[in-house]
């Protein structure tokens, strides 16, 4: 494990637990999720950030040090995506952007095509961009020729919960792309994102899974913990792992020894 | 197409379903008509508590532990409609008066200091006094204090729809009252709201002109609540599936007496509400649901967990008030009169985050 470190956009991270800022019962909760976790990379909605609020914002509550990776979430085609990239880095959140471009309010699924043109525009911008994509190898191609540093391919619908869904498609990615595939959206439990390690994801990003569980940081320390075995696993490399039973009457045993 | 064909397309079928019917209505993650329907009947009652925990781990799941906090804001109470259940009925002897933008403005700077960023504005109908053009105005005017700017008010056609959402307003709030369309002729005496189907449309047109999220509901109270409920329910799933980019919600607003003293021709229980919210939770899964000050604080508080995702805060239903002088009494009687700073440590206390910004013009 020495010296396994994540790069992205020239950034070292040790930790591949992504976490997000939304959906908590207090903001109070997200120094206590990354002290917990180690998470490095928290991702928060531009359109959230209530800079004018009383009692502070959301990015008051994110510690020093900490990787800023707004998120356009609230976008719906390329040209919302970059303005509200273009805003998030004008505002001081930094060079990194999580491209969301939603135009499906039912099932929340993102957008491919308008995704890989703001990928394009932003990272000629000097951005460090990931973007948020249904699972797809053509798709995630362009995305890295259009100049992203990763491509989060989603594991089940945003806060669906309901798992590696997508994960033949996923695991193509993992083969074919020479970036890091991270794994955002769906993944509901710990050994799902340990799951999703053991295949050669880089890193996997959890949002819902933490807030929204009875004690968020000891849910995030579980999943930081998933994702550190997962990767393990992936690095270690799997024993053979046989669903049967290794056959007693082997069917080319009349061919005899050597 | 439109939602008037569907709507006479499916009779509901609430009647009564089988235990069967039931539990997998609520077990089924993607309800059908028939699963709606179940939900909604008299047969469900006794699963009420299933259905509550199914609809707040939907909740969870899909908004976390916040609620998105907003206030109407009154802009004119000048009507030219006979509704005869309304407190702003043309027919009703009551002060009636209208903010100039100037007015809207300080009103809505009174507003802002409160800390939220999300506002409704309203009107009755009149287009003499309350014009499009006067509506947009008011937008201008108080942009610059909110990042989201949400109307109800009277139907328009999509060009002044499209006027609205150039000056600045992204959501749209238009109850249809009562989907039932012989209860909808006997309740709307005189006025352009007589026109069932103009209003009925009036969503829809509102999604086509670019409106971000459009509300629809039943003003529960007018007619039977579970053909009503099951009518809501199926107008906003037509309008989720038609205009896929637009966040379709929809409201719970339940009658309260007004200035006329009329009495509810149709009473919804408790019980009866809650059943109607976690119905609707189960059958539009990630839906926005909006419950007013029309109810009362205990039960507001109550209903958090529940399915609700919006609540409105610091409310007056009067024109003024605020900042400049009150010019009017207001629609209805508010029962919860909790000020924000109040409605926000009630959601801390309750383990909720009250949300004050969940969108940005963009």
């Amino acid at each position: 494990m020495q010296n396994d470190n994540l790069v992205i956009g020239g950034t070292a991270l040790t930790n591949r637990l992504f976490v997000g800022s939304g959906k908590y019962s207090s903001d109070d909760l997200i120094p206590q999720v990354i002290a917990r976790s180690g998470a490095q990379v928290i991702t928060v909605a531009v359109r959230r950030v209530n800079l004018d609020a009383k009692e502070g914002c959301v990015l008051d509550h994110i510690p020093q040090g900490t990787i800023l990776m707004p998120n356009t979430s609230g976008a719906r085609n390329a040209d919302e995506a970059v303005r509200i990239a273009r805003l998030a880095r004008a505002s001081g959140c930094g060079n990194w952007i999580k491209i969301e471009i939603i135009p499906d309010s039912r099932y929340l699924l993102p957008d491919n095509m308008e995704t890989i043109c703001a990928t394009e525009i932003l990272s000629k911008e000097g951005f460090i961009v990931l973007p948020y994509m249904c699972p797809d190898l053509s798709a995630a191609r362009r995305m890295r020729d259009a100049g992203a540093a990763a491509v989060m391919p989603l594991g089940a619908p945003i806060g669906s919960n309901r798992g590696l869904r997508t994960k033949e498609l996923i695991r193509i990615m993992i083969e074919e792309i020479d970036l890091p595939i991270i794994v955002d959206a769906g993944i509901g439990r710990p050994s799902e994102a340990a799951e999703a390690m053991e295949m050669g994801a880089a890193a996997v990003l959890i949002n819902t899974a933490i807030a929204a569980a009875g004690d968020p940081a000891l849910m995030a320390e579980a999943f930081s913990l998933a994702v550190r075995a997962g990767r393990m696993a992936f690095l270690s490399g799997t024993g053979i792992v046989r669903e049967t039973a290794e056959a007693s009457s082997p069917l080319t045993g009349f061919l005899g020894g050597m | 197409m439109s939602f008037y064909d569907t709507i006479h397309d499916v009779q509901p079928t609430i009647s009564t379903f089988s235990a069967e019917d039931i539990v997998l209505a609520i077990e089924n993650d993607f309800p059908s008509k028939k699963n709606l329907a179940a939900l909604l009947s008299s047969s469900a009652e006794p699963y009420l508590e299933a259905m509550a925990q199914k609809a707040h781990e939907i909740t969870l799941r899909h908004f976390g532990k916040t609620i998105q906090l907003f206030t109407p804001l009154y802009l004119a109470n000048h009507c030219v409609n006979q509704c005869i259940y309304c407190g702003f009925n043309t027919a009703n002897k009551i002060n009636r008066g209208r903010l100039t933008p100037d007015e809207a403005e300080r009103e809505a700077a009174a507003i802002a200091a409160t800390g939220l960023r999300h506002i409704l504005l309203l009107t009755g109908e009149s287009k003499k006094e309350s014009s499009v053009s006067y509506i947009a105005e008011c937008i201008r005017a108080i942009r610059h204090h909110f990042d989201s700017i949400a109307v109800e008010i009277y139907p328009l056609d999509e060009e002044e729809y499209s006027l609205l959402v150039e000056a600045g307003a992204d959501g749209l709030t238009l109850y249809q009252e009562v989907y039932d369309e012989t209860l909808y002729a006997s309740y709307h005496l005189s006025g352009p709201k007589r026109d069932y189907r103009y209003r009925l449309d009036a969503p829809e047109r509102a999604c086509r002109a670019g409106f971000r999220s459009v509300n629809v509901g039943a003003l529960l109270g007018l007619g039977q609540w579970r053909d009503e409920s099951y009518f809501t329910a199926l107008h906003g799933s037509y309008l989720q599936k038609k205009y896929p980019s637009t966040v379709v919600g929809v409201s719970l607003p339940r009658m309260r007496s007004h200035a006329g003293n009329y009495k509810v021709p149709f009473p919804v229980s408790d019980r009866s509400l809650v059943q109607i919210l976690v119905s609707l939770r189960l059958f539009l899964g990630n839906a926005p649901i909006t419950i007013s000050t029309r109810e009362n604080a205990e039960l507001r508080n109550n209903l958090i967990g529940l399915g609700i995702t919006k609540m409105s805060a610091g409310v007056s239903t009067g024109v003024g008030g605020r900042a400049v002088s009150e010019k009017s009494g207001g629609q209805f009687d508010i029962s919860d009169e909790r000020s924000v700073d109040d409605v926000s440590a009630m959601l801390y206390g309750k383990g909720y985050q009250p949300v004050f910004k969940d969108w940005m013009p963009i």
